[in-house]
């Protein structure tokens, strides 16, 4: 294209510094005293970043707050915080974006949450995210015999978890996982995504052992609640709790394990009463969860036990006119062209002969087209991942 | 008190490497790392790493690529080491689980990149540094039981016995603050660059010059100083890093004209020349007033040339960085670049397998000049070199091990005694002094103005006058946190006084070189001199405060010095 001098640089970038004040949240263990608020009014451009305000108030004020960080460009992992509460690295949040979603103007800076403080913005990963790691044999289990060459896989494969590869550990997504606050023993975003990195890998030889192991733990993969929130959280687009379902459609749908946590049940109940219904019918849901995926799964023995231990919860919510009893025992109903459309989707997609995983790399695009709004979905198979920056 | 067959210090691809290879040759081993190991600036590498894999390749025709990128001055005999292992070194990392990208057929896809001759760069995406260096902490993590860690540990001096040989180290924990030694038969530097003496730089803010300065101060000879790398694609906005991979997938660069300047100054490569060749181009082009962007101190690089699909593919982490450091959306608009510090091709002065001329240091990595890079490193071969010279490094240490005894140093209590207080005496300073970031910030300043892409005699002496005088201030330099636990502003000060001697050694012997080569071009001595400088500047801390300048010759085993164009 020909570049027009003028055209190129981004016409809405201030180079002019502001003034920000950050409200920091220290905590000095040697004290004995409890975390306590800080204020520092920095002067920067407004597009630089919430990181490089932390170092002019830590270079020109006082050298003792303590954060951890070293590349400034996101690449590193090391400077995860809360800034207005929302998780993420400090190097990768602007200033005058912080600023505008700050309660008060005041951008507020304090360490992620689910781990420990060890000082000021600096929290124990070791204690809590890098255990997890631990957890889910981080390391690459080779198909045997090792070629003396390279592997010859799929091209695909390799792209396709390039995207958890893109995982820099930061914890941003520990910080804000939902299901690990009332879990502490769930095994979580950031490990879970790095455990698809070897059961998506072809060259791993224990795939199946892999998801057996995460499909039968407690705290494994179905522990989690769809919440997001990590999705949200990740500055690096990884979208750990997508990794999370690409590893239930492969311990389900490609490896067929039946656990005992009812995940793989609860999954062909939805898929089940989304076609036949085109909603879901909440009633039917939990005994085909428990009991089977047919209308029969109700009177199977589990499907009782779990239907019995969950009746103060449904007296709760009938009680509070959450469900009706008729709303709860007749199925949802659309109009049939709706229904028709659904059914559709479905029909496509289990048409296809292979599963196909858009991310973060794979973006389906053709090569010369201009990209349509359509398009852009497309393109961005992981949606959330792609806007969340 | 911890004792091993092998202490490594700092845990990017170079100290992952030793260790890993270390623990294989059967040693004790141990790292130790100020920060964790994932957040070393490898990390940052981008592009991918150089091997000539692909049949119709040669590692002699990398070689010469090599030697020619090196503007003649690395050491041929190094070069050849390492060209020839890179292939057997990729494969590795294939097997132990680097996603490598593939091709149609399945097999490593290779990608071009500048100075080489064919396409032999093996990458992920564009974060290859990081997968890298994440699969060998997945390796470090397996070994969890044969290599101990020592995570956000920071090495304060190096031990030495008697005889002068290295005997281990002092480090604090940086979590409770408390000091211990460390004994070891082998220490091997892997510390990395200095890239925090220059501002802007893309490097880190842990790269500064730690292991150089520790090895300085005991009498090891430095390397190359002179010899620092400008990579010619960062952000104006902030130094950031736009990967060559940008180049090697088909960017172009554009003047204020809307010219591909490179033309004129390479018209064979192009835009994939030699490292500082391009950035000569693009400098002189800002100098003649056709620079873009405010002001004029930019170029273009235009990304919209390379099909969309494949820059999401595979330029997939600056499609991010234009997005959200700068505002523009690559694959739609130029976004406006210049040259920026990235590396230093010098540092302590070692062999081919990794041994510096003290008895028990080794050095691997960019802390290390062996010397592969010469005037100027090639995109690419950086991963390389601390993949191939840190295993090398490992299995030579663990070896030497094998043969000795654990060195017993004496009073090693009254040693550690006076290093608490020495820590002590720098937090306790009195507030009259200046800031720490105030001193960093002077001379990371004045080196990019002085020491840059094009340097000469009185910008050179007045650096030397500014870093001289801001080594005196440091001496000064006051500390606020008083605490234990992650002082990190104690840590500043000491690194401080590391940055300064790399500075210092970097200055001299960019003075004392008195040609053009490589990333070394003075305006007042615009030709390169054989006859003179075909040779090594080398530097040591011999009792003085201040550096000798000695030289080592220029190892060739079968490229002769010849005019180099691209």
């Amino acid at each position: 294209m020909a570049a027009e001098p003028t055209t190129a640089h981004s016409p809405t970038r201030s180079d002019v510094s502001e003034s920000f004040t950050l409200r920091i949240r220290r905590y000095d263990p040697e004290s004995g005293e409890a975390p306590y608020w800080v204020e520092h009014t920095i002067e920067l451009e407004p597009h630089r970043s919430v990181l490089e305000g932390i170092l002019q108030a830590k270079g020109r004020f006082d050298g003792s707050i303590g954060i951890r960080c070293s590349c400034k460009a996101a690449i590193c992992g090391s400077c995860g915080v809360r800034v207005n509460g929302q998780p993420g690295l400090a190097c990768h949040t602007h200033l005058d974006r912080a600023k505008a979603t700050s309660r008060d103007g005041v951008i507020e800076i304090e360490p992620m949450g689910n781990m420990p403080v060890i000082k000021d913005l600096i929290v124990d990963m070791d204690a809590v995210h890098w255990k997890k790691v631990q957890r889910v044999t981080p390391w690459l289990i080779n198909k045997t015999p090792i070629p003396e060459r390279e592997y010859i896989v799929d091209r695909e494969s390799m792209v396709d978890v390039t995207q958890s590869m893109a995982c820099i550990q930061c914890g941003a997504c520990v910080s804000d996982c939902l299901a690990m606050e009332v879990d502490p023993l769930f095994i979580g975003p950031a490990a879970l995504a790095k455990s698809y990195r070897f059961v998506g890998d072809p060259r791993d030889a224990e795939q199946r052992e892999r998801l057996m192991d995460l499909a039968e733990d407690p705290h494994g993969i179905y522990d989690c609640t769809h919440c997001f929130k990590c999705i949200e959280a990740c500055p690096k687009g990884v979208a750990p709790m997508n990794q999370i379902m690409r590893l239930r459609r492969r311990a389900t749908g490609d490896h067929h394990i039946v656990d005992r946590n009812n995940g793989e049940r609860h999954e062909a109940a939805f898929v089940t009463l989304i076609k036949n219904y085109g909603l879901l019918w909440e009633a039917e849901l939990l005994p085909r969860s428990y009991g089977g995926n047919s209308w029969f799964g109700k009177f199977a023995p589990p499907a009782g036990l779990e239907l019995a231990s969950s009746l103060p919860a449904i007296t709760k919510a009938v009680m509070r006119r959450k469900v009706t009893i008729m709303g709860a025992v007749k199925p949802h109903k659309i109009p049939p062209a709706d229904l028709k459309q659904v059914q559709a989707i479905y029909d496509e997609i289990e048409g296809r002969d292979k599963r196909i995983e858009y991310n973060l790399y794979i973006s389906g695009r053709d090569e010369d087209n201009e990209d349509s709004p359509q398009e852009r979905v497309e393109a961005t198979g992981d949606a959330k991942s792609e806007d969340n920056a | 008190m911890p004792a091993h067959d092998v202490l490594i210090l700092g845990a990017g691809l170079a100290g992952q490497r030793a260790a890993l290879a270390a623990a294989d040759a059967g040693a004790s081993v141990a790292i130790m790392s100020k920060v964790h190991p994932v957040r070393s600036h490898s990390v940052a590498a981008a592009g991918g790493i150089n091997a000539a894999i692909n049949p119709a390749d040669d590692w002699r025709s990398h070689a010469y690529d090599t030697v020619k990128g090196s503007d003649f001055i690395g050491d041929q005999d190094a070069i050849e080491v390492m060209c020839r292992e890179a292939p057997h070194e990729v494969m590795h990392l294939e097997h132990i689980g680097v996603t490598f990208h593939r091709n149609e057929t399945g097999a490593l896809d290779l990608r071009a990149f500048g100075g080489a001759s064919t396409k032999r760069t093996a990458y992920v995406a564009d974060i290859t540094g990081q997968a890298i260096l994440h699969v060998l902490y997945e390796q470090l993590m397996k070994y969890h039981e044969r290599v101990d860690r020592y995570e956000e540990w920071f090495t304060t001096s190096l031990l030495q016995d008697e005889t002068g040989a290295v005997s281990g180290c002092i480090a604090r924990d940086i979590r409770t603050g408390t000091l211990e030694i460390f004994t070891a038969k082998n220490v091997i530097l892997a510390t990395g660059g200095a890239g925090q003496c220059f501002k802007p730089t893309t490097n880190g803010l842990i790269c500064t010059g730690d292991g150089i300065a520790q090895a300085y101060r005991l009498g090891a000879p430095l390397m190359d100083m002179e010899m620092v790398q400008y990579h010619p694609t960062c952000l104006v906005e902030n130094g950031f890093l736009i990967t060559e991979g940008a180049r090697g997938e088909g960017a172009h660069l554009l003047n204020a004209n809307g010219e591909r300047f490179m033309e004129k100054y390479a018209p064979n490569k192009m835009e994939l020349a030699s490292r500082d060749v391009v950035s000569r181009a693009e400098q002189t082009e800002i100098n003649e007033g056709r620079g873009v962007g405010p002001g004029g101190v930019g170029i273009y690089l235009d990304i919209t040339v390379v099909p969309k699909k494949r820059t999401l593919e595979a330029l997939r982490e600056i499609v991010n960085i234009g997005k959200d450091f700068a505002g523009v959306d690559i694959t739609r608009e130029p976004i406006l670049i210049r040259p920026g510090q990235h590396y230093i091709m010098g540092g302590v002065k070692t062999d081919i397998d990794g041994a510096t001329p003290i008895e028990g240091l080794y050095a691997a990595g960019e802390v290390a000049c062996v010397s592969v890079h010469g005037g100027n490193r090639l995109g690419a071969n950086s991963l390389l070199d601390t993949l191939i010279f840190g295993r090398r490094a490992g299995e030579h240490a663990a070896q030497r091990a094998a043969g000795m005894a654990q060195p017993k140093p004496a009073a090693q209590q009254a040693r550690l005694n006076d290093e608490q207080a020495w820590v002590k005496s720098i937090i306790d300073r009195p507030q009259t002094g200046r800031r720490i970031a105030e001193i960093k910030d002077e001379l990371g300043t004045e080196m990019n103005r002085n020491v840059a892409v094009f340097r000469e005699q009185a910008g050179l002496e007045h650096a030397l006058e500014v870093v001289r005088r801001l080594k005196e201030e440091a001496k000064t330099a006051y500390v606020d946190d008083k605490g234990s636990v992650f002082n990190q502003d104690v840590l500043g000060a000491i690194e401080l006084g590391y940055m300064l001697d790399c500075a210092e050694c970097t200055v001299v012997a960019a003075i004392e070189r008195k040609e053009s080569r490589g990333a070394q071009f003075r305006t007042d001595y615009p030709e390169r001199n054989d006859e003179v400088w075909m040779k090594h500047i080398t530097l040591s801390r011999n009792g003085g405060d201040s550096p000798e300048i000695d030289y080592a010759p220029v190892t060739i085993t079968q490229w002769q010095p010849e005019e180099r164009k691209y």
